[in-house]
């Protein structure tokens, strides 16, 4: 039998659209949702209850609706979403959810993105007042966003049957399109109302087209809003009332069936009973008796039934009866209403308790509210500067009041005129029911969490009194729904049950978002190559095109070494560390930072900066440095270079670039503005490339003629201006290897062509390209630390054995004084040492903790240090570590152990430096 | 995402700004002069008010200055904004 | 032996090309770019013929350079044949300031067309309505995940300054995000 209506509502009954649910074949029409085609086939029964396994339906007809959870599996598997928000369209494939879903083990093949939007008026909702707020503002100029939820504006005149209000609502969004800067987005819910002005609102753009939807459009895009004025014209949502038994399949909010039945053009069912505490059901029943549905009985739970909507009413043949429904009857549908000792026959219970203005995004915007008691429900409190609040979402449901305060939500005289409408009249005040008596572990307020009565009552009966607290203990308002449906019935419960009046009740925070948003949306584009930047040097495509293999530093892709076919790492590590050593090798050290600074202090500047004293260093050298901050602890390290008499180019650690020069200029601008210094990053200006080996200075002979590149001519730690393979080149002698090496420096544009004159001229040489493994093992092997390997914001110059760099003779620099705290002169302070494991071939894993003992004793186990970096290495035949140790520089030469799984793996201290201790090498 | 009107470029995103911790703290004149409690206080020790909070800010990725700000530290309101070197405004929150 | 300049944008013309006609994409590389540092540039404005921005977040252009206004006392002078980091330094003389080549620091995209704000508010939260940036605008922000220097010329034009070693990623980016305008 089909509860499809031969006409009316918005759907397209010449298109038939081939869907599945739970298994079963079935049809519906464009402009349907999942649940009204699931209605018009009389199916109900969605899916079970999460905890109980009882039968649950569908509740309302949007998105507060509590229980129609489905999984859709086609065109691509999505959990946790509403039958009453799914758009139907051909080929879906879905099933019933028992509150929990299953997310696809696949990636999602959508694309999903954001977009920023500014205006001066934001309007969130396209009912009467959303509409006319918009209107006016749009008439003045102003730029404007409206945001709708549904398919189409409108708001509660979609549920109605009102020919005169849908023209106008029509009307007035052709003329908002035909409006400059406005932007009308229907299916877009704003979810998220943060400071200044800012709403997050997802838009689902090709969801409802399912196989049909381009792959080039974003399926969904979070739009990211800027607004001077908001406005929320969110209307307000039915709530029900709680009675035994009210879960059961078939057990309808009256204003759902009013919407599935003008919307849609579906009955809810053959016969039904309502159970009204206003209004606004019995229009839902007349609504539904004249539309052919036996109506029998409509229980008004006030004292005083509305005297013309009663007559109406008894007109179409329902008996009108004050009274309360008590229970149901059903199994896996609603069979019967329980009155008293009565059983009325129905397939649908309507039920109303009411209305909750929907204020959820007014209370992000920290708006206070306040308990209405003639409406049950909060509403906005306060005026607040720049969010106002228009229409039912205030507790107003007079159609013409609600466009006034539309039209006066956003300051303008322009009169917007809407035709009179009955479609919502009222003659008498609701009355406020949160439950009716009964079987309280039947009595169900939060149907989605399978909540009752009873969980509330054990609540206050347990002690607690908050609102909030009440919502953890219960988890009532916690699900999907996040109680749009539940949540004031619970505090109407927990007030009755303290005793307590609701209006000295504090509401539940409400918090984004409104609705579920998919973690994809919010990722949008950000995923893949592009979830983060990814970072290359101008030699990066001679990288990809020789098969090196990549390590993330920072953003950083950097070589991590080469392998050669059949090469492992180990392999090609020890392969390029051979060839720094005895022969010639090169790495891209393009990413290292690079500042320029200049001024007639500058020397002064990067005394107080660096460690060491940088001033009386000559035009043309190079010194090493390390900062610190206040605390006295390394935050980077690197060379300083004089160019000329006030000008200098430092580097700093790839990591560190962006921070180092952050603080240079906070140093700079707010403590020492009178310093004559101005500091320019030129860390992407310039290729920079290390040729390290006895044989780089022929290598380096042959690319640049005009360099005299003899020992005598080109010492170490200085600096020469040449030309490189036709291309203006500074090259600095300096080497973070203990080799003879030389750092080559090309502007970005000629990187690529200088490296590659380097292999070529380097070819003779059997020139190795070495990455950042080797690179690391090379140093360590001189002892040399990496910040942020060997420290951790708790290393101190002295601490790694550098007290060479912190000068004696400067009255001051970053970070001086707090050497002399007790503290930084403990003399058990850990300090960077070098690991020897007995066993040559063991390798100790880096992070490995350091004891003192040949056996483990009870915990705590006295911790000493932990390994920093961890080798196998060419030149010393065998594995080596670095170490920060406590009281390290007493202990060399002493034997400690270091836990390897179930094994204390036994290891020497001794100094840092592991090769080449008398420095012979550097000069080739 | 909170707007921070830089005095230079005008309001933007908090996601450009690098927050500088609490404003108005001046390197001590001469730090080997103050005891081991002194110079810990300016190293370690800051204001953690409830209300009105001056405090420095740059827009790193904009104009890259630093500059100060007022910020209500229960509702992250900016109260004030001014340039580096310029005294302090008298807010109320 | 005279080495060839290369561009890691290089790899990206053809795809940028392809986003025509929705956007216009191209690199504009290897111009010379200065980072002027001065406190008073009226004297550089004299050299080089072209006034310095006054205004923040706005550029100037005449004489073949162009001068785009990176903070109250930091400029970017995207300068015109002849005219070097010496030739610069030079007009600063004894004043207080810096001058710097940063050349290669950045690369430019030029992007044109009917979708070229509709692109870039995808990744952009500085307001791009011409009545809020109009021709003269120019920004230092963040577009997507990277920092961005973005000019907005007359008309549907706007011009990207991306750091090199970002270059890449801004391609892939505005590659993605036109994709839907195609």
């Amino acid at each position: 039998m089909t509860f499809r209506r031969p006409t009316g509502g918005a759907v397209d009954r010449d298109t038939v659209l081939r869907f599945t649910f739970n298994g079963q074949e079935l049809t519906g029409h464009p402009g349907d949702t999942l649940a009204s085609a699931l209605l018009a086939h009389g199916v109900h029964e969605i899916g079970g209850s999460v905890k109980l396994g009882r039968p649950r339906g569908i509740v309302a007809a949007g998105s507060e609706d509590p229980t129609s959870l489905v999984q859709v599996e086609t065109p691509f598997p999505e959990p946790m979403l509403l039958a009453t928000t799914v758009e139907l369209f051909d080929g879906l494939v879905a099933r019933g959810l028992a509150g929990q879903g299953k997310l696809a083990a696949e990636p999602d093949p959508a694309r999903y993105d954001a977009k920023h939007v500014h205006c001066d008026v934001l309007v969130v909702g396209a009912g009467p007042a959303g509409l006319a707020a918009a209107l006016t503002a749009a008439r003045s100029g102003a730029r404007v966003v409206l945001v709708d939820e549904q398919n189409q504006a409108g708001g509660a005149v979609l549920g109605v049957d009102d020919p005169s209000t849908a023209r106008w609502v029509a009307e007035v969004v052709a003329e908002l399109e035909n409006t400059s800067d406005v932007l009308v987005l229907q299916r877009t819910t704003a979810f998220g109302l943060y400071q200044d002005g800012f709403v997050l609102a997802l838009q689902k753009r090709t969801d409802h087209l399912g196989f049909a939807a381009p792959a080039s459009r974003a399926r969904q895009r979070v739009w990211r809003i800027r607004t001077k004025r908001t406005v929320l014209a969110t209307g307000a949502h039915e709530r029900p009332v709680v009675f035994p038994d009210n879960d059961r399949p078939g057990v309808m909010l009256a204003s759902a069936a009013r919407t599935f039945l003008h919307r849609y053009g579906v009955l809810p069912g053959s016969r039904a009973v309502v159970f009204a505490t206003n209004d606004s059901a019995y229009l839902a029943a007349l609504d539904l008796a004249q539309s052919g549905v036996d109506v029998p009985l409509l229980l008004d739970a006030r004292p005083e039934p509305p005297a013309g909507l009663a007559a109406e009413c008894a007109a179409r043949g329902i008996e009108v009866r004050v009274g309360q429904v008590t229970g149901t009857e059903g199994d896996r549908r609603v069979t019967a209403a329980r009155v008293g000792d009565e059983l009325v026959p129905c397939d649908t219970l309507l039920v109303s308790g009411g209305w909750n203005p929907v204020v959820s995004l007014f209370s992000q915007a920290r708006g206070t509210l306040r308990y209405d008691g003639g409406l049950g429900a909060f509403v906005p409190g306060e005026e607040l500067p720049t969010v106002r609040v228009a229409g039912a979402a205030t507790g107003e449901f007079d159609l013409a009041a609600c466009v006034r305060q539309g039209q006066e939500s956003v300051g303008s005289a322009n009169e917007v005129a809407v035709p009179a409408s009955d479609a919502w009249r009222t003659e008498e005040p609701g009355l406020v029911l949160w439950r009716v008596p009964g079987d309280d572990n039947a009595s169900f307020v939060d149907l989605q969490r399978d909540a009752t009565v009873t969980d509330v009552l054990r609540a206050t009966g347990a002690g607690l009194r908050s609102l909030e607290h009440i919502k953890r203990y219960t988890t009532i308002g916690t699900a999907h729904d996040q109680g749009k449906t539940s949540g004031m019935i619970a505090a109407g419960i927990v007030a009755e049950a303290l005793g307590v009046d609701l209006a000295d009740q504090r509401p539940t925070t409400f918090r984004p978002p409104y609705t579920p948003v998919s973690f994809a949306a919010l990722a949008g584009r950000d995923r893949g190559e592009l979830h983060d930047p990814v970072r290359v040097t101008p030699i990066h495509p001679w990288h990809v095109a020789h098969g090196a293999l990549f390590e993330d530093v920072g953003q950083w892709k950097r070589p991590w070494y080469y392998p050669k076919p059949g090469e492992d790492r180990h392999a090609a590590v020890l392969r390029e560390c051979r060839a720094a050593r005895e022969g010639v090798a090169l790495m891209d050290g393009s990413t290292l930072g690079k500042i320029d600074v200049q001024g007639s202090d500058a020397g002064k500047f990067l005394d107080l900066l660096y460690t060491n004293m940088m001033s009386t260093l000559k035009v043309g050298r190079i010194r090493y440095g390390v900062m610190c901050g206040v605390d006295g602890m390394v935050i980077d390290d690197g060379t300083v270079i004089r160019i000329g008499e006030e000008r200098w180019l430092v580097t700093t650690t790839t990591g560190n670039a962006a921070k180092v020069l952050d603080w240079m200029e906070e140093w700079l601008q707010t403590e020492w503005p009178h310093l004559d210094v101005h500091c320019t990053s030129v860390t992407d200006h310039w290729a920079t490339i290390p040729l390290v080996g006895p044989r780089s200075r022929d290598v380096l002979a042959a690319v640049a003629p005009e360099l005299d590149v003899s020992a005598a001519a080109f010492e170490f730690m200085t600096w020469r201006d040449t030309t490189i393979a036709g291309v203006p080149a500074r090259v600095c002698r300096i080497s973070f290897s203990g080799e003879l090496a030389y750092e080559i420096n090309v502007t970005a544009w000629h990187g690529l062509a200088v490296w590659e004159a380097l292999i070529a001229a380097g070819e003779p040489y059997g020139i190795t390209p070495y990455g950042t493994e080797t690179m690391h093992v090379l140093r360590a092997e001189k002892g040399y630390p990496i910040i942020g390997q060997e420290t951790d914001a708790t290393v101190t110059p002295q601490d790694l054995g550098m007290s060479w760099v912190v000068s004696k003779k400067k009255p001051d620099f970053i970070g001086k004084r707090s050497f002399a705290r007790p503290e930084n002169l403990r003399p058990d302070r850990k300090q960077l040492v070098g690991l020897l494991p007995v066993d040559p071939e063991v390798l100790l894993p880096e992070g490995s903790q350091i004891v003192g003992t040949r056996e483990l004793p009870p915990p705590p186990v006295p911790m000493l240090g932990h390994v920093t970096s961890s080798y196998p290495s060419a030149a010393l035949g065998r594995t080596f570590a670095l170490a920060l140790v406590r009281s390290g520089r007493d202990r060399v030469g002493d034997t400690l152990y270091v836990p390897v799984g179930d094994d204390l793996v036994p290891v020497t201290v001794t100094e840092s430096v592991l090769y080449d201790r008398e420095g012979a090498r550097r000069d080739g | 995402m909170q707007l921070i009107p830089c005095p230079w470029c005008g309001p933007r995103e908090e996601a450009e700004f690098r927050y500088g911790g609490q404003a108005h703290v001046a390197y001590p004149e001469d730090p080997s002069a103050l005891s081991d409690e002194e110079w810990a206080r300016y190293v370690f020790f800051r204001e953690n008010p409830s209300g009105p909070f001056a405090e420095r800010w740059s827009h790193s990725a904009g104009c890259r200055r630093w500059f100060n700000a007022v910020r209500d530290t229960r509702t992250h309101e900016l109260l004030a904004v001014y340039r580096a070197g310029e005294p302090a405004p008298e807010v109320t929150a | 032996m005279t080495a060839d300049l290369t561009s890691l944008l290089a790899a990206w013309t053809d795809r940028l090309a392809a986003l025509a006609p929705a956007l216009t994409a191209a690199e504009r590389p290897f111009r010379t770019q200065l980072t002027v540092r001065t406190a008073d540039p009226s004297a550089l404005g004299e050299t080089l013929g072209v006034g310095f921005p006054a205004v923040p977040c706005t550029f100037t252009s005449g004489a073949g350079a162009e001068v785009l206004w990176l903070g109250p006392d930091e400029f970017l002078v995207v300068a015109p044949e002849g005219v070097n980091e010496e030739v610069v330094r030079g007009a600063l003389g004894s004043s207080r300031g810096s001058v710097v080549d940063t050349s290669a620091q950045r690369t430019a995209v030029d992007l044109e067309g009917p979708h070229v704000r509709d692109v870039l508010a995808h990744g952009c939260a500085v307001d791009l309505h011409p009545a809020a940036a109009p021709a003269g605008t120019c920004v230092q922000t963040l577009l997507a995940r990277t920092g961005v220097i973005l000019q907005v010329r007359d008309g549907d034009r706007v011009t990207l300054l991306v750091r090199s070693s970002f270059a890449g990623y801004l391609a892939a980016w505005l590659c993605d995000a036109a994709t839907e305008y195609l």
